[in-house]
């Protein structure tokens, strides 16, 4: 029996070392790809970890409807996870997930309108319970009340825009995302993203306004 | 306004500016109500997302288990209906039997005492022919006299 020792492994197997290597060569390639993709894998965990809060809030905002910003959370992950090995690092993370949850949302939106007839009843929380939470802070209960009061107008207004100024509005300013990530998040220009946000602000402003 | 009183309220701080200052105002609750509302949606979603889930395990039997359990049932149900039936079929075939049975013996009885009857009367007869005996000749003139009306 003829023994081969090839990258410390010994070869017990009467066989040819050239085939032993190719065999050796596969099996470090499979190790290589495992490893790979646990790293993969954690890397991915540190991503979800990282940001799930801050996908899951802009769904929140964005359907008010905390089992349905649940679920399009889940989905949006899911839709990372099979496209993670696509994800090239040309932008953030969060942008790319962000702009999934976008295209998530919006589709959702579509198919509501769609299935409209099926849609017996929304789950989305009213405008009351939506401004509720505000922390009380230091301020006095006037002012709380008062705050509370604004916020509800807010929601009001935003329940009021288009989808795509709501998204940019929402971005700008519950996600304090600047006009270039927003910008990379929508596939808008950024000409667009600030015309958008201005008539949003616009907007919200003025109902704000016309209720003081 | 000359151009040295407009000079000098450009020449003022944004704050000293009467105009602006209501913007300026204006800007400041806004900013504050945007900052209310952009706090308002965090600690909401932060709430729900910390809150504890609770999840409902509800234990459903297996479709094959529900099939099997009603095909059992249907098949119980069906052999409580068809035994019943079998039965009931079973006693009226019973009693059909018994009856026909009892007709016939009746009709047996009476065929018997029809031909019971009939060989009496026979056997009557016989005995009539065998016991009846031609008047002796003495006898004769007696007989003659005797009216045959049942007196003597």
């Amino acid at each position: 029996m003829r023994l081969g020792i090839v990258n410390g492994f010994v070869n017990l197997h009467p066989v040819r070392a050239s085939t032993w290597v190719m065999a050796a060569g596969t099996a470090v390639k499979a190790i290589n790809m495992a490893t790979a993709q646990e790293l993969a894998a954690e890397e991915f965990s540190r991503v979800v970890e990282r940001h799930r809060p801050q996908i899951f809030r802009f769904l929140l905002s964005s359907t008010r409807d905390v089992d349905l910003a649940e679920t399009l959370t889940q989905e949006c992950f899911l839709k990372a996870h099979r496209n993670w090995g696509s994800f090239r690092g040309e932008s953030s993370a969060m942008t790319w997930l962000m702009r999934i949850a976008i295209n998530l949302q919006k589709d959702h939106w579509r198919n509501r309108r769609m299935q409209f007839w099926k849609t017996t009843r929304t789950n989305s929380v009213d405008l009351d319970e939506a401004s509720e939470w505000l922390p009380s802070g230091e301020s006095s209960v006037e002012q709380q009340l008062l705050a509370r009061e604004r916020v509800k107008q807010v929601w009001q207004s935003v329940n009021g825009l288009s989808e795509r100024q709501r998204t940019v509005f929402l971005l700008r300013y519950v996600e304090e995302q600047e006009l270039s990530e927003i910008a990379e998040a929508t596939g808008l220009s950024e000409g667009t993203v600030k015309a958008h946000l201005s008539r949003a602000v616009a907007r919200v402003r003025l109902e704000l306004g016309g209720k003081r | 306004m000359s151009w040295t009183e407009k000079t000098k309220e450009n020449g003022k701080t944004l704050s000293e500016q009467p105009a602006l200052r209501v913007v300026n105002a204006e800007d400041q609750e806004f900013e504050a109500t945007l900052k209310d509302f952009r706090i308002s949606v965090h600690v909401w979603s932060d709430g729900v997302l910390s809150r504890p889930r609770t999840m409902k395990v509800e234990i459903r039997p297996r479709s094959w288990r529900w099939a099997a359990g009603w095909a059992l049932g249907c098949v119980l149900a069906a052999g409580g209906v068809g035994g019943g039936l079998l039965e009931q079929q079973h006693q009226r075939e019973v009693a059909r039997i018994a009856a026909e049975q009892k007709a016939a013996a009746e009709r047996k009885q009476l065929e018997e005492q029809a031909r019971a009857k009939v060989s009496d009367e026979v056997l009557l007869a016989g005995v009539d022919s065998d016991v009846s005996r031609d008047v002796p000749s003495a006898m004769e003139p007696l007989a003659q006299l005797m009216v045959d009306d049942g007196t003597k």
